[in-house]
């Protein structure tokens, strides 16, 4: 008989070997489904994983790499604040919309005029009051009336598409358009650009932000008292309440740290790679982050490494929809497959398997 | 004497370190009401989960009706006809009396006879039930009536009362022991377990009394006074240390009618508290655990906040502020839990020491935490109270529940508070250890803390205690001097007889 049995203390070659081995598995069960779709699955797998960096058109996809994990990073380093202290933010693709709807309306309220060093800087507050202001809706609902914050944080991101879209055929709309759906393009206006700053490399204002974001979050999770508390309170809240943690206060503060950065990554998006409102602005960042977030083991670093992985399955995949005429679903279930694994294979950090019988206590 | 229905024959169970039963026996004639009393750690437990199969005792031997009775598992002593009511109830909010009682049947009927034989003993043995009421609005009297349902149905013989009353209100106790009275003169036995000596002289025809394992005689209490049952169940002798009386310094910390409702269910709320701890000096508060033991220390150490002016520490009304507030002017605490509440289990001991210590031991700047200073401290905790660990770096979890509670008791301690709170400071802990710990108590308070001990243990109380006050119901007795206490005084505060009035008149 296999029985599972609980390490006296969690294994850390576990915790580190766990994510490595999600990947591979992915690999080898994504490999059979690509076969079964009738693909061959090496090319597939190699297509996905390697092509994007060092294929024949690699120079087009490399810098698509920063530009989709700066976004991803951003919301998932703040995403990992909650969910290390128990607090469920499964709404931070609402909170990008938010933050890029007030992003891009603070910016555009001056169009035309020329002033950067002004503007941008209130364009990025602006996103990140977005972002952390929408998320105080789930926050001060469950403070006050105990709602469930992943049901309310969840389905104000259909309000939130629903608003985007109002903004983009209606209130933002762009009045020399041609009554096109869709917003001035901030990219072009040299006042609101969030442009590549070093030319082929993909980085942009909102790259750099999620390298400020991981060090930051590093450093209040290992060094601060509030990421302490934050640990603290999602290991073992009662602990936490005598340590002298206020669980209200918490459910704020990390309700509003993911809020923010999800709020930043959707206004960097908007004023740059995307470059305007439009009705179908969100490309689902804010639900991949969570996976991301669990990838990176809700660790800074961790996220970074695993940010850049789930871009290259991103970019990867649009390869292999392009040159393989893989469906775009498989890509997702690929990726899904991807946190299945890690949680699977997570069970053996606290976990070891125990092969024989079990021993019968008298 | 009539052949007795379950006879005990030198039943002996021990567990590394304790030896939990010594030769135990005793006999329980059919239709009789027979009692087991002793402290905490007596025994009782054991013996009962013996009877019930759930331990298998070392040596020794059980004769149910005259026959060799070795219950292998629960299931076995139920079918032989032995039914327990355990003091906490399994039973599942989301579904209703009848539900709960099929699930733990064997071959339960359908549920439309079920409800009719629920209703049948319900009102044969005058205990009110409706059998379709959902269980999570039932009160925990009600919930006790549906184990009690449940045990009725399997016609038991011998039927096993865990503290029954320690949930009731007055009025449900007087509903109980009608009905325990019906059970008994319908010929069914009833073993008894309660602390409340009062319910055992009113209520039981036979008294057991248990101490540290032993069977240290049998009376029958209603010819027993309580002064002699309580003298049993601690010792002829009650070690009382002479102890430098406090020096009638200042008081540290008063509380003023404090009133809190219990932050978790089945809770007990605690009603108009008021008492004054001076400069070094010890308040003992005993009591049978669930009395409000727990809720005190929330509300002492400000996990649950109560009104501002309910506690004062020195001149400043203190009640409306939380653990760090509390911490800063020197109000510490230690939980009796010590896994996930004084402790977080999966975080280090560093981190553990950090979780309490952060502010008084100057282990941050700025919110930043100084993770050496941490670990310096921790090892501090570990030397000075003979931890057995690795080290500092180890997980909470690896630690024996004996050695994690040296650890937490040694972080506060080693704060310096100026007033110290701690509930059951010596559990679990070995006999060595125990003495260390109640030392280290006794020269916070030479030093000058005020310090408040919560226990179970009689010994320990009239060890550390200046002053003695039991907690019953949510209710603190007025403290009295522990010097010169009498074995009966203590009985009666603990055993029940909250009243004092009530207390005369039973001496008288």
């Amino acid at each position: 008989m296999i029985a599972l049995e609980r390490r006296p203390q969690p294994s850390q070659a576990w915790s580190a070997a766990a994510p490595l081995l999600a990947v591979l598995l992915t690999m080898i069960f994504g490999g059979i489904l690509f076969a079964a779709l009738g693909k061959d699955p090496l090319v597939a797998i190699r297509t996905i994983f390697w092509d994007p960096l060092f294929g024949e058109f690699a120079s087009f996809s490399r810098p698509q790499l920063l530009v989709k994990a700066g976004p991803l990073i951003l919301i998932a380093v703040g995403l990992a604040m909650g969910f290390r202290a128990g607090i469920w933010n499964i709404g931070a693709e609402g909170q990008y919309i938010l933050g890029a709807i007030c992003g891009a309306a603070a910016g555009l309220a001056f169009y035309p005029m020329e002033a950067r060093w002004l503007i941008f800087p209130i364009m990025v507050i602006a996103g990140g009051l977005g972002g952390l202001l929408w998320a105080m809706i789930p926050g001060l609902l469950k403070v006050r009336f105990g709602t469930n914050e992943i049901l309310v944080s969840l389905m104000l991101v259909y309000v939130a598409e629903q608003l985007l879209a109002a903004m983009a055929l209606g209130t933002l709309k762009n009045p020399e358009g041609m009554g096109f759906p869709g917003s001035r393009n901030l990219k072009q206006w040299v006042s609101s650009a969030n442009p590549e700053l070093i030319a082929g490399t993909g980085m942009h204002w909102g790259v750099v932000a999620a390298f400020i974001a991981v060090i930051g979050g590093y450093v209040l999770l290992s060094r601060h008292l509030l990421g302490f508390r934050i640990r603290l309170a999602g290991q073992s809240p009662r602990a936490a309440a005598f340590s002298g943690v206020n669980p209200n206060r918490l459910i704020l503060v990390c309700l509003g740290i993911s809020g923010c950065l999800a709020g930043l990554a959707g206004m960097f998006e908007v004023s740059g790679p995307a470059g305007q409102i439009t009705i179908d602005f969100n490309s689902g960042y804010g639900f991949t982050a969570i996976i991301v977030a669990f990838l990176g083991r809700l660790h800074p670093v961790g996220i970074l490494f695993a940010g850049l992985l789930m871009a290259l399955t991103y970019v990867g995949g649009e390869v292999a929809q392009l040159t393989l005429q893989l469906p775009g679903a498989a890509i997702q279930l690929f990726q899904g497959m991807l946190l299945f694994f890690l949680l699977a294979v997570d069970v053996l950090t606290n976990f070891r398997f125990r092969f024989g019988r079990r021993e019968v206590k008298a | 004497m009539t052949a007795a229905l379950l006879d005990l024959k030198g039943l002996t169970k021990a567990y590394p370190g304790v030896v939990a039963n010594e030769n135990v026996s005793l006999a329980i004639a059919p239709g009789e009401i027979h009692a087991l009393l002793g402290e905490n750690g007596a025994g009782k437990s054991t013996l009962v989960k013996t009877i019930y199969g759930l331990v298998k005792p070392d040596s020794g031997a059980m004769t149910l009706s005259g026959k060799p009775y070795t219950p292998a598992e629960p299931r076995a002593a139920r079918a032989m006809g032995v039914a327990m009511v355990f003091q906490h109830f399994s039973l599942f909010d989301a579904l209703d009396v009848a539900e709960n009682i099929a699930l733990g049947m064997e071959n339960p009927p359908p549920l439309r006879d079920l409800a009719r034989r629920i209703r049948e003993v319900s009102e044969t043995y005058g205990l009110p039930l409706d059998p379709t009421r959902i269980v999570g609005d039932l009160s925990a009297g009600e919930r006790q009536r549906v184990e009690i349902i449940r045990c009725l149905l399997q016609d038991p013989k011998l039927l096993i009362m865990d503290e029954p009353t320690s949930v009731l209100t007055p009025q449900e106790v007087a509903i109980l022991f009608e009905t325990l009275r019906k059970l008994k003169a319908e010929g069914t036995s009833i073993l008894y377990i309660s602390h409340k000596l009062e319910e055992i002289r009113t209520l039981c025809d036979t008294a057991t009394i248990l101490r540290l394992g032993k069977n240290v005689g049998t009376c029958d209490p209603r010819e027993t006074s309580a002064r002699e049952m309580a003298e049993m169940m601690v010792g002829g002798t009650l070690h009382v240390p002479e102890k430098a009386d406090a020096m009638g310094g200042r008081v540290r910390l008063s509380l003023r009618g404090l009133k809190a409702p219990s932050p978790r269910a089945f809770g007990t709320a605690l009603k108009d508290i008021s008492l004054e701890v001076k400069r070094g000096e010890v308040l003992g508060i005993g009591g049978v655990a669930g009395n409000g033991q727990d809720e005190l220390l929330l509300a002492l150490s400000g996990e649950m906040r109560v009104g501002k002016s309910m506690i004062r520490l020195d001149d400043e009304e203190i009640g409306h502020l939380g653990p760090d507030g509390r911490r800063a002017r020197g109000l510490l605490c230690a939980p009796e839990e010590r896994m996930g509440h004084a402790a977080a289990p999966d975080m280090s001991l560093t981190e553990n020491a950090l979780l309490s210590a952060h502010a008084r031991k100057n282990l941050m700047s700025r919110g930043f935490l100084k993770w050496g200073k941490a670990r310096a401290f921790a090892e501090e905790i570990i030397s000075a109270f003979d931890v057995r660990t690795p080290g500092p770096g180890n997980a909470a979890r690896s630690l024996s529940g004996g050695n994690l509670q040296k650890f937490v008791i040694g972080r506060e301690i080693l704060q310096d508070p100026e007033v110290f709170v701690v509930n059951q400071p010596t559990w679990g802990v070995d006999a060595s250890a125990a003495a260390a710990i109640r030392q280290a108590i006794l020269d916070l308070a030479t030093k000058g803390a005020a310090v408040i001990v919560i226990s179970q243990d009689l010994d320990e109380l009239m060890e550390v205690s200046d002053r003695f006050a039991a907690l019953n119901e949510g209710r603190l007795s007025e403290p009295v001097p522990a010097k010169g206490l009498t074995v009966d005084r203590i009985g009666l505060m603990l055993g029940g007889a909250h009243d004092m009035h009530v207390a005369e008149e039973v001496r008288a």
